[in-house]
């Protein structure tokens, strides 16, 4: 199963280094990791996507939070939250698909950051069904190269419904 | 406010924590450390040991003798490196050891300089926390919090890297008054309710018992047991960390549980209906390792500091995350003094077990058995020394056969069962409790991965025991290959065996030998009462196998026994 964990952090060197080191000793692999200040300096916001079952998850949150460095740990499974993703994508522009790349950027309401002779670079922020359907779109017209930020992620203010366990 | 240099701002704030004694061995970068040592001796003792790894072994063996952090003090790189072994001994059995590393001055931080390795990320699996210290002002700070975070929650080791400028560099001395990690809380009131939920479940149990581990011994929590025991009459297994926390003389004490746990401790825990686990975290050791075939018919009420040993190894159904000291008291508040409850039918069952398989030896020929040995020395010392072991047979033939009446008077590699932690440990462990008889008991195998120590034990005039059990094998290796690998007897014999007695004697120590059962009481008596570091080297019949035994994955049920012919 599919986990977005929220992490709040000292801002130190080596602290991503711990949180990574947990799942490299288990054998797990993280799927994306997005890393930044937040307000207050002296800490960061880690926002991590994993797959494992359950239970595996669980001792992995209860690991960070014997963590020092390690201020406070939200699986973001358990509550209703929003989750966004960023890709920057370059993509072949030729006569014939210039017009249709530029047509489904604006569908998509992705925004065109760079034009060269023969490729169009653009930009698009949503969640990860949404990245990947629009990269799914481009494939045909060449795809020459992406980089993804990976998912960021916030609790929704109301809780209408709750998903998840007991906990 | 006092300006000072790093390498003395060390010092005052070891004092300011207590600290009078440090194992450590000087080299490049923690020079001016060791430059500055000699105008604090008076207050605090250096402990010179041989390596690395001895000194950490050391703090280790004093921490756990003491209950106070051991400190370490050691260069960079190898040294570092040495201390790793020591350092996840500590972390696996959550022992308060407190690391200081020197480190290449900062501006050459990453660039392979001489003797430089990656200590904080080496060290970071393995400590409970580390961190390196980049400005002179911030040593003091560093140092408080690791001691801090080393004694507090559940115990474990914390490493200072401290690079060469830092040492050297000058800066206004201060101490924070107060520690604040916002990232750090431990819990140790326990929830009150789930508490009640617990007593319910133990009020209603008709066959419970105390599963007690090595936290019952760090939260100082023997009285509060001994109480909430006497008080609802149920029968306590330990295990092999817990040896100590229950006096064995008590008639509610049954025996160490798990791989080499008795019959009819094991046989309880399976059969039990409910499990009260206190500081203890269900390792493969002690459970045998099959987790779904574990104690099936019981529910399980576990009461652990550490929020992450719930749930890790076995689904518990009344987790209580807390101090088990502060817990067992709370615990108590909600228990009548005078309740009336007949366990009769569940201890005649314990009995029972206990009957069919005793847990027992024979001495006869002659050669001596471990077994013999352990009982012997029990004997002799009123089961009142401090015994310190090292890994493998011998280490299960101490659980079984000496009978620990008082807590931080076990003192083993249990978690990472590292051979060569006894006889180093053992050294720090005299450190704590001058009082005592402090005994190392060590296999032939265990004692030379850390032999060097002697020379610390003779420098520092200790009166320190050693008896070196000779099978001339890997005796527990040999046990396995025996059990599970058709007797393929592959590299665990010694062809080559050092005479310990010229060893010890070679070292400055005294060294005794017995070798035959009738020779063995009299050896023992005239090496425990000589005063000195004193080895005694034991030579013993290396066919001797440690049972019960449950084979590896096994339930706790299914024990490998004794053959009959041997009972």
């Amino acid at each position: 199963m599919r986990h977005t964990i929220s992490i709040l952090v000292d801002n130190e060197p080596g602290v991503l280094a711990r949180i990574a080191g947990l799942f490299s000793a288990r054998g797990f692999n993280i799927e994306s990791l997005c890393v930044a200040e937040t307000l207050d300096q002296t800490s960061s916001r880690i926002t991590l996507v994993t797959s494992g079952d359950d239970w595996t998850i669980e001792q992995i949150i209860k690991r960070f939070n014997n963590m020092i460095n390690v201020i406070k740990v939200q699986d973001l499974i358990e509550v209703s939250h929003v989750e966004r993703e960023m890709v920057l994508v370059r993509v072949e522009a030729t006569q014939e698909t210039r017009a249709e790349i530029l047509r489904m950027a604006d569908i998509f309401r992705a925004k065109v950051i760079d034009v060269g002779p023969k490729s169009y670079a653009l930009e698009l922020t949503g969640d990860k069904e949404k990245v990947n359907a629009f990269l799914e779109l481009l494939k045909p017209m060449g795809i020459k190269e992406i980089a993804r930020t990976g998912v960021v992620a916030m609790a929704r203010e109301v809780q209408n419904h709750k998903r998840g366990g007991e906990r | 406010m006092a300006r000072m240099i790093g390498a003395q701002m060390f010092f005052e704030t070891l004092l300011d924590q207590g600290v009078d004694i440090i194992f450590g061995l000087p080299g490049g970068y923690v020079l001016k450390v060791y430059d500055v040592m000699p105008k604090y001796t008076n207050v605090i003792k250096h402990v010179l040991s041989r390596h690395e790894q001895g000194a950490t072994h050391m703090a280790d063996g004093y921490a756990r003798a003491s209950g106070r952090p051991g400190v370490v003090l050691v260069t960079s790189g190898p040294a570092a490196t040495n201390t790793v072994t020591g350092i996840t001994t500590a972390h696996m059995d959550s022992s308060p050891v407190v690391v200081f590393t020197g480190q290449v001055p900062t501006p050459y931080l990453g660039s392979d300089a001489f003797q430089e390795a990656d200590h904080i990320g080496i060290t970071r699996p393995c400590t409970k926390h580390n961190c390196l210290v980049r400005k002179t002002k911030d040593l003091p700070q560093a140092m408080k919090e690791a001691f801090y975070i080393a004694v507090t929650g559940r115990p474990g080791p914390v490493l200072v890297d401290m690079p060469k400028d830092v040492l050297i560099g000058e800066d206004e001395f201060e101490i924070p008054k107060e520690i604040n990690l916002r990232g750090y809380k431990p819990t140790t009131k326990g929830h009150i309710g789930q508490i009640k939920k617990a007593v319910e479940m133990i009020l209603s149990a008709k066959r419970p018992v105390i599963f007690g581990g090595g936290g019952l011994i760090w939260s100082e929590a023997t009285p509060e047991l001994i109480e909430f025991v006497h008080r609802l009459k149920i029968p306590v297994a330990l295990t092999l960390m817990g040896l100590g926390s229950y006096p064995v003389n008590d008639p509610y004490y049954m025996s160490m549980l798990g791989m080499h746990g008795s019959y009819k401790a094991n046989m309880a825990v399976h059969e039990s209906d409910l499990i009260i686990a206190i500081g203890a975290r269900f390792d493969d050791r002690a459970t045998g390792g099959n987790f779904p075939k574990f104690a099936p018919n019981a529910k399980i009420v576990h009461i652990d500091i550490d929020p992450s040993t719930i749930d890790k190894n076995i689904r518990v159904h009344c987790p209580i995350v807390g101090d088990a000291k502060q817990i067992l008291k709370q615990m108590l508040e909600l228990i009548p003094s005078n309740l009336k409850i007949d366990r009769g039918e569940w201890f005649g069952k314990i009995e029972e077990w206990g009957r069919e398989h005793p847990l027992t030896y024979r001495q006869n020929g002659d050669k001596i058995m471990t077994s013999f040995l352990i009982d012997t020395l029990c004997k002799i010392t009123n089961g009142d020394a401090v015994i310190v072991t090292d890994v493998g047979q011998h280490q299960m033939w101490v659980a079984q056969f000496y009978r620990f009446n008082r807590p931080r008077t076990h003192i083993t590699s249990g978690g990472l069962g590292t051979m060569g932690f006894g006889f180093p440990a053992a050294i720090g462990a005299k450190f704590a409790r001058p009082n005592d008889m402090v005994i190392c008991v060590s296999g032939d195998g265990s004692f030379q991965m850390n032999m060097q120590e002697l020379a610390t034990a003779v420098e520092n005039h200790m009166d320190l025991k050693i008896i070196v059990i000779n099978n001339e094998h890997h005796g527990m290796v040999r046990q396995w290959q025996t059990l599970f690998f058709n007797s393929n007897y592959s590299a665990s014999h010694f062809d080559v065996m050092p005479d310990f007695v010229k060893l010890a004697e070679a070292f400055g120590a005294k060294g005794l030998r017995a070798k035959r059962p009738d020779e063995l009481e009299a050896t023992l008596r005239e090496g425990l009462f000589t005063e000195g570091v004193v080895l005694i080297e034991v030579v013993v019949d290396y066919e001797e196998m440690v049972y019960p035994m449950i084979a590896p994955g096994g339930a706790m049920n299914e024990m490998i026994l004794e053959p009959a012919d041997m009972t």
